[in-house]
């Protein structure tokens, strides 16, 4: 079953264009990956999907609606999209449980007695219990960015968006939060993640995506991709990679 | 791990330290003494300054005109501390409403710039004079006629000008990160201002808004240009009838301690913003 469509997605930024005619299908509880140089228009698709950026044309339909539609509500669909940031972007006069509480509590209505019950769970199931009265600024890179992973699932989103969540960390760090993901693909989250972590993205996803200059230009599962990729942009990015020594 | 006695070298240093703190302070209290020494010599020795004494430093007409000084002040307390909190309610209300987007709030966006634009270019003094004179002048029915109410109004509109540029600048410093993650949560433009961005704004614009505090419990004494009989309109009575002006001085004693606590309160509360930061910054 389809979850997300994308078709035809064309952004652009002042004269240039980021986003050329992009097509994309995601099914329920797949893992897709975005990956491709930087500037290659992975994180632009993502903010497109979440409705932060506008498109210049195409559609994204979510669960069949088309949520790009003009007249569509847009609190109403980010109600059904997650979505972590490289910075985390914690908000930092809160603690991390009114972090996750927030959105719960104001948009979702849930009363703040069962919205902390529900948090502290989540916290306690990905390690961070004790956690849960801190500041954003008193966690390490690895514990902010797994918070941001929960606050953004804290809602139960159809869909969760992942924007090179372990770009900003150290490779220690970067396991944590990779095994939290792969906690989440286990228990069947539909998630889109664009990433540099090559090896976690074979290992993870359903489907590889090779954006490159705003094109989606090849995709498959991730053994084909990294093994016997078509096209010779792909072969010459994963190269790269290969070379740089991150695969 | 607790650590092991310091060695000889980290106690050389610390002494050396020590030594170089004790005679900082003593230079700095040596060059103020010899400071404080030639402003008072070259005072005192001016040809004008028995006549100065006579007419600014008189302890006899310090002690009498204290009295009515000291009521006076009472108004200015008391215009600064209605002011103030209406102040900063209009200020927030005109920097949110020219953050607003929506087509219907056009009018609101556009009234909140001319505002601003109005009221920060025209002087207190003035403003004071337009609304002292000019709004009971039009003698409509509800408007008030008393002049201490008539002073509050101008403060008000005069400085909620500045104030609500202060808010506009707090917003503006928080990173447009912030209100993605908030929209990307679900939450509308308006929660994500109150509970996301309004609250870091505000606390990063309290040292600049306690400076506009400051600064308005000074221009107080300006409501005195349309009759108000506060703390500078009783020394210029005593002052006009004696011909001595040491009660201007008793005034000005006034203001001063009034504004010295919260000038230490604005640098308490920068430093500890900054403390909070830490050293590598936030």
């Amino acid at each position: 079953m389809t979850l997300l469509r994308i078709e035809g997605v064309w952004k652009n930024y002042h004269d240039q264009s980021v986003l050329r005619g992009i097509d994309l299908d995601v099914a329920a509880h797949e893992v897709v990956t975005l990956i491709g140089a930087s500037g290659s228009g992975k994180s632009t698709l993502l903010r497109c999907v979440n409705l932060l950026e506008t498109i210049d044309d195409g559609a994204i339909h979510l669960d069949g609606d088309e949520i790009t539609d003009v007249r569509a509500d847009v609190d109403e669909v980010r109600k059904r999209i997650g979505m972590v940031f490289q910075s985390y972007n914690l908000f930092p006069h809160m603690t991390v449980l009114e972090n996750i509480t927030l959105a719960p509590r104001k948009v979702h209505k849930v009363a703040q007695a069962q919205a902390e019950e529900q948090a502290r769970e989540l916290l306690s199931r990905f390690g961070l219990a004790d956690k849960a009265g801190e500041y954003p600024d008193r966690l390490s890179g690895g514990q902010q960015q797994r918070v941001a992973v929960i606050r953004a699932i804290a809602t139960q989103p159809r869909l969760l968006l992942l924007d090179e969540v372990t770009s900003a960390l150290d490779p220690i760090l970067v396991t944590e939060v990779l095994s939290i993901i792969r906690e989440l693909k286990d228990t069947g989250m539909t998630m889109i993640l664009a990433t540099h972590e090559m090896s976690f993205a074979r290992d993870i996803s359903d489907t590889v995506c090779f954006l490159d200059g705003g094109v989606l230009l090849e995709r498959g599962a991730p053994d084909q991709m990294f093994s016997s990729p078509e096209h010779p942009r792909t072969r010459e990015f994963l190269q790269r990679v290969l070379d740089s020594g991150r695969l | 791990m607790t650590q092991p006695p310091k060695s000889p070298r980290q106690q050389e240093r610390e002494r050396i330290r020590r030594r170089q703190a004790i005679r900082s302070s003593s230079v700095a209290t040596a060059s103020t003494i010899v400071f404080l020494t030639l402003v008072a010599v070259l005072v005192v020795n001016s040809p004008g300054w028995p006549r100065v004494q006579e007419t600014f430093f008189s302890p006899e007409a310090f002690l009498r005109s204290l009295p009515d000084v000291l009521r006076g002040f009472w108004i200015n307390v008391q215009v600064f501390l209605i002011a103030e909190p209406i102040i900063l309610v209009l200020g927030l209300l005109v920097a949110l409403a020219r953050g607003l987007r929506a087509p219907v709030f056009f009018p609101l966006r556009v009234l909140a710039v001319v505002y601003t634009d109005v009221f920060r270019g025209v002087p207190t003094l003035l403003v004071i004079m337009l609304v002292g004179f000019g709004l009971p002048a039009l003698q409509l029915s509800g408007v008030p006629s008393d002049e201490i109410t008539l002073g509050v109004i101008a403060l008000v509109l005069a400085y909620s000008g500045y104030v609500a540029e202060v808010f506009r600048a707090g917003i503006d410093t928080v990173h447009p990160s912030q209100i993605a993650a908030a929209r990307s949560l679900g939450l509308s433009h308006g929660q994500a201002m109150r509970h996301v961005v309004l609250p870091q704004a505000v606390r990063r614009v309290i040292p600049p808004l306690l400076n506009d505090f400051v600064s308005l419990q000074k221009d107080t004494a300006l409501v005195s240009t349309i009759g108000v009989i506060e703390s500078l309109r009783q020394a210029q009575i005593y002052a006009a009838g004696k011909f001595n002006y040491t009660p201007y001085l008793v005034a000005a004693l006034l203001f001063i301690l009034l504004t010295i606590p919260m000038a230490r309160f604005t640098d308490y509360l920068s430093a500890r913003a900054a403390r909070r930061r830490g050293p590598g910054g936030a």
